[in-house]
């Protein structure tokens, strides 16, 4: 049997990011989290609601990349733009986003790195859907390339709400949360007595003290920290069946 | 009317919106126009793509309000990026459901729309001028016991113009949207002073019913000032069912970015031609 691969082990994670989620949108954004997404609802989460990436509601599980375009859609439902807010505002959602920045409570930038507003360093995104995803329903993050400069002590500009943040706006922050964090190192939950970044489980081959060295703040570790599962062969051949072209190895080479 | 007799109806220092969302179906042939035109200092309002992006490296744009600026193909916008880096523009940024509220409370005429969005994060820091407002009211709607929730009072986002383009209308200015999604075309109209449309085709006003559901006819002449007919007006962006984004178009805009003579020439070609 072949070694299992570290983007195989990381769909599998982002799939779990959706367990027990029932009947709302999974919206994960990018290569990996759609491939997580769409895995999940193939298996064990079969009342997500899933986009085509655009304005439609679809079914089956739509590949991803070029073979999106030849593949046959099962559309449930129109949802253009303005019917997202609709959804994301009603609460009934799970997005996965990538940050260029995390601090320990999950405060998330998205938009640009630097000092001044007005004069970033690197622009990236913008606020684009951050605060509203955040205050509104669980929003999950994916970090394909885990190191000290995306696991920050600080941002450089709050987008996306963290739990100390959302702990001070009382009720209005009371849909607010961050169920997982997925890196390609490991697996990390807020499930401590202050709400800070604790470390779940680690991707085979993976060490604690590699992931440590590889964050910028100090981690909270669970007692006892697991392996990440892998793929089982139905597993496999499901994400197989949703990036035929490989595109996840691309976003996770093996070590 | 042509994309010069909109450009005529603009003035340098407007603040203009631009309907479609981020490289798709943007009035491209009057954004060309504006970047050879001798506007300047405008204020851009819109879910940006190449629009924000061109006038950026044009020289025409004194500020961006804007939520993200995207070629969808490629994530993020390379002129806009080079604008923002050299802090050769001023922003306002927001949410991009807030601006769905900005631009639906200049449509409706109210100075704000009360949202959470916003709330927690770095937006009320970095832009003063936001401000929050207290509920009158309990969750319910009922009449507040106490001190009610506060919440983000999303300013309206007033144009002074609107440009949008359209798969199909009349010449009086009723338009049709034929791709999957309108996006936000008529909350730009809506929220401005005045408003042009370019379409791909010019038909007879009982026509369209026939070319599309009735639901795909979102525009009305009430919102709208002037009609350009401009086949191929939103490429190289995409404008589903009638073309595709050109794809190669789009990367050789975006790689020019980083090369003068590149961008010389592009702009020689694709916005002087």
């Amino acid at each position: 049997m072949s070694a299992v691969r570290r983007a195989d082990v990381c769909a599998v994670a982002l799939a779990e990011v959706f367990r027990g989620d029932g009947e709302i949108l999974a919206n994960p954004i990018g290569n990996l989290p759609m491939i997580g997404g769409r895995l999940a609802r193939e298996t064990f989460e079969p009342d997500l609601v899933m986009t085509d990436g655009e304005a439609l509601l679809v079914q089956n599980a739509v590949p991803i990349g070029a073979a999106a375009d030849s593949a046959p859609k099962v559309v449930e439902a129109w949802n253009p733009y303005r019917a997202m807010f609709d959804i994301v505002w009603s609460g009934r959602r799970h997005i996965i986003m990538g940050p260029v920045q995390i601090d320990r409570h999950g405060n998330a930038n998205i938009a640009w790195i630097g000092e001044d507003a007005q004069r970033p360093a690197r622009q990236f995104l913008g606020f684009r859907g951050g605060p509203g995803n955040t205050i509104s329903h669980a929003t999950s993050y994916w970090v394909p390339n885990h190191s000290p400069r995306v696991f920050v002590e600080k941002v450089d500009v709050v987008v996306g709400v963290g739990y100390d943040r959302a702990a001070a706006l009382g009720a209005a922050g009371a849909d607010h949360a961050i169920p997982r964090v997925v890196s390609n190192l490991g697996v990390f939950d807020f499930e401590t007595d202050d709400r800070s970044m604790r470390l779940r489980t680690v991707h085979p081959g993976v060490t604690v003290d590699d992931v440590r060295a590889a964050t910028g703040f100090v981690l909270a570790i669970a007692s006892e920290v697991d392996e990440t599962r892998v793929p089982t062969a139905e597993e496999q051949a499901i994400i197989d069946a949703v990036d035929p072209a490989g595109l996840r190895y691309r976003e996770v080479p093996d070590p | 009317m042509t994309e010069d007799d909109v450009v005529a109806r603009l003035s340098s220092g407007m603040t203009i919106g631009v309907g479609g969302w981020g490289s798709r179906r943007k009035p491209m042939s009057i954004i060309r126009a504006i970047a050879r035109s001798d506007l300047r200092d405008l204020t851009l309002v819109a879910y940006g793509g190449p629009d924000v992006g061109l006038l950026c490296a044009m020289g025409k744009v004194r500020k961006v309000v804007y939520s993200f600026v995207s070629l969808d193909s490629i994530p993020l916008e390379p002129h806009f990026r080079k604008a923002r880096e050299a802090g050769a523009i001023e922003v306002e940024e927001y949410d991009e459901g807030m601006f769905l509220l900005g631009l639906q409370a200049a449509a409706w005429r109210v100075p704000f729309l009360p949202t959470r969005v916003g709330l927690g994060t770095d937006l009320l820091t970095l832009y003063p001028a936001l401000k929050t407002v207290r509920s009158p009211y309990g969750p319910s709607g009922e009449p507040a016991s106490d001190e009610g929730e506060e919440l983000i009072a999303m300013p309206a986002l007033k144009l002074d113009a609107a440009i949008v383009h359209m798969n199909r209308g009349d010449a009086h200015g009723n338009g049709q949207y034929l791709g999957v999604d309108p996006y936000f075309d008529d909350l730009f109209l809506l929220a401005a002073e005045r408003r042009f449309m370019s379409v791909e085709q010019v038909v007879p006003t009982a026509e369209l019913a026939t070319l599309g559901p009735v639901q795909s006819l979102r525009i009305n002449r009430l919102m709208v000032d002037g009609v350009v007919e401009a086949p191929g007006g939103a490429g190289f962006t995409s404008c589903a069912p009638d073309y595709d984004r050109d794809e190669a178009l789009q990367r050789r805009y975006a790689e020019a970015a980083t090369d003068d003579n590149e961008w010389a020439a592009f702009v020689a070609e694709w916005v002087n031609a």
